[in-house]
């Protein structure tokens, strides 16, 4: 089956030191080591450094929301219902109850970026480790392993969500295992093709004579050489995920009423496009900016890291 | 040829079969039984068991599932809790509405797609180049069902020029060729081909770069070729791999349809959907992501032979 053109084979352009980068730079003084190199080439990025700074701060506002809203994000008011953007009390307008936009909006931003990044996280963590164990194993468990990983594939990422998020129910938690299941075989996919291209190269041969266990292996010769490229894979997958969590509130699967969450206010002020297009417009707006900031972050990681897609 | 489908067909055997698997175990993922969403909350212990030996939920999951598989084979996948209809005759009915949607969206997409990826790739790191990229990283970051609402609101509240939502005057009745229905395709479309138009578009410009860089590109202009005799044998190189993107968005799309059916109220399988999950109907659940999954199965299948028929190089294993 031809893979998915996200899923292509992610290749590694030459190994990545195994060493760690302290390590690197006593052994040979001018080095910067790998994660040195990645992190000059990136800051030199104007475009990746924009988007990292978007992250921080929507990451920011929405640890410190509770301290700094300007008002009450869950009291409304039905006589103020609506305001348009630029009023002089709600800066970003009221929602259908007459909430502040922009409080909810903030405090929105922790369980949108909460939903969003929690399962590549998750994801990250089986995925690799399902990916390593058959690139590096090989044989049946290989074939065991990731023909079942193709079955996932069957499905593509929005239904399976949906199916799963629809069977388990409503719910945060259950979002996030939806989301996570979606991600783990993509993940896998990308880790055992890295893998399998590293696991005939000589140090990993010379970590066998010297004694090691294939535990030991996996975790310091493989894991070290593919954690980049399968991280970078990872990362480019969290805007996926935003559209995908926020989408699944906005279906009505995922945070409830009257919890805000960019999706699920989408949804609610749906009714108001007629009324206060602008306003209904803005939750939408915010899941946007992030997915996109995400996205051409990833991209300079992706490049700094000299990651041939 | 022959061989090589045979070997895919043999290949996609095991992955049907575990699909079949996840529909089916999808029903008993649900918390409770999958029939409480429809008894009474005072239904006596007598009906509840009646219920369950009449769908077969009182038998061992193996053998449910060997049963569900007999007659899923055989065409019949169930029967809708809400309204006791046959499965396969609501999905069918929805499939097509969607297949409709997905493929014009497809083709927009492609159209697009192609047309940009072909400039940006024969004038690289120009601004039209810089301009296809950023229309596809707009295209993968956008949220697709918020873009839907922007455009109702700029088209259908404020302009007036295009109906929000539904299939026809009729609300949401079936799709039909005709000028009066097409006015209804065009915003869900739209919004639908945002996504292949960003993928097509950044795939073909690599395709065509890599194409451009190659020696029989430079030995064919060295023979005296114009420019357009080197764009037709670029276009041949590309084509193979750009129709497989263009197979596989499609059967994306029609899977991932639903949160765009939602917001445009389209009577397909997104629509159903959503139905199944918020009236708790699980036959047409299962039934329904049965389907998909198998379509997007065969669709993949099909894209597969169908590339390496037009490009003999391709020799997979």
């Amino acid at each position: 089956m031809t893979a998915p053109v996200t899923a292509a084979s992610v290749a590694l352009d030459g190994a990545v030191p195994t060493a760690s980068p302290v390590a690197e730079a006593e052994a040979f003084a001018p080095s910067r080591g790998f994660w040195g190199h990645v992190g000059h080439r990136l800051v030199r990025d104007p475009v990746a450094m924009a988007a990292g700074a978007v992250i921080l701060t929507i990451v920011l506002v929405a640890i410190f929301a509770p301290w700094i809203t300007p008002m009450d994000p869950y009291k409304g008011s039905m006589l103020r219902r609506l305001r348009p953007v630029g009023d002089a009390t709600y800066w970003l307008g009221s929602d259908e109850l007459g909430r502040d936009m922009l409080s909810r909006l903030m405090v929105g931003a922790r369980l949108s970026l909460f939903m969003g990044v929690t399962p590549v996280l998750i994801a990250f963590a089986i995925g690799s480790s399902i990916g390593i164990l058959a690139g590096y194993v090989g044989g049946w468990t290989n074939t065991i392993l990731m023909r079942t990983i193709d079955v996932f594939f069957a499905f593509p990422s929005v239904l399976l969500a949906i199916a799963l998020s629809g069977a388990l129910g409503a719910g945060i938690f259950n979002a996030i295992v939806s989301l996570t299941c979606v991600f783990v075989p993509q993940i896998a996919r990308v880790a055992e093709s890295v893998t399998t291209g590293i696991r005939k190269r000589d140090y990993i041969d010379a970590a066998k004579l010297s004694g090691a266990s294939a535990l030991t292996i996996m975790r310091v010769q493989v894991l070290g050489n593919v954690v980049g490229p399968i991280f970078v894979y990872a990362t480019s997958l969290i805007s996926v995920s935003m559209i995908l969590a926020s989408g699944l509130s906005f279906l009505g699967l995922g945070v409830r009423p009257p919890e805000p969450e960019w999706g699920l206010m989408l949804n609610t002020l749906r009714t108001a496009i007629y009324v206060n297009p602008m306003v209904a417009a803005l939750p939408g707006l915010a899941i946007f900016i992030v997915s996109i900031a995400f996205n051409l972050f990833s991209d300079g990681l992706r490049t700094a890291m000299e990651i041939r897609q | 040829m022959l061989l090589y489908i045979l070997k895919r067909l043999l290949y996609v055997t095991p992955v049907a079969f575990g699909v079949s698997v996840v529909c089916f175990a999808l029903v008993h993922l649900a918390p409770g039984d999958p029939l409480s969403a429809v008894l009474p909350a005072d239904a006596t212990q007598a009906t509840i068991d009646e219920m369950r030996a009449a769908y077969g939920f009182d038998k061992p999951l193996p053998v449910q599932y060997a049963i569900w598989l007999w007659h899923v084979l055989q065409g019949d996948l169930g029967t809708s809790i809400a309204t006791g209809r046959p499965v396969l005759g609501e999905v069918a009915r929805a499939v097509v509405n969607s297949l409709i949607l997905a493929s014009v969206a497809t083709l927009i997409g492609f159209t697009f797609g192609t047309l940009f990826g072909f400039v940006a790739g024969y004038h690289r790191n120009s601004i039209l180049d810089r301009a296809a990229s950023a229309l596809s990283v707009f295209g993968v970051s956008v949220p697709h069902y918020w873009l839907g609402m922007v455009l109702v609101i700029i088209f259908s509240a404020t302009l007036g020029w295009l109906p929000p939502t539904g299939a026809g005057p009729d609300g949401s009745g079936n799709w039909r060729p005709d000028f009066e229905h097409l006015r209804y395709i065009i915003l869900p479309a739209i919004t639908m081909s945002v996504i292949p138009t960003g993928i097509i578009a950044r795939t073909v410009r690599a395709l065509v770069a890599d194409i451009l860089a190659q020696d029989f590109v430079e030995a064919l202009r060295a023979k005296g070729m114009n420019e357009w005799g080197v764009f037709k044998h670029v276009v041949r190189n590309a084509a193979p791999t750009a129709l497989a993107i263009m197979g596989l968005q499609l059967g994306y799309l029609l899977g991932g349809s639903i949160l765009i059916e939602t917001v445009f109220a389209w009577p397909g399988t997104g629509f159903l959907l959503n139905a199944a999950i918020f009236q708790r109907d699980l036959p047409l659940l299962q039934g329904s992501i049965l389907v998909l999954a198998m379509f997007f199965v065969g669709l993949n299948l099909i894209v597969d032979v169908m590339q390496t028929a037009l490009d003999p190089r391709i020799e997979r294993a």
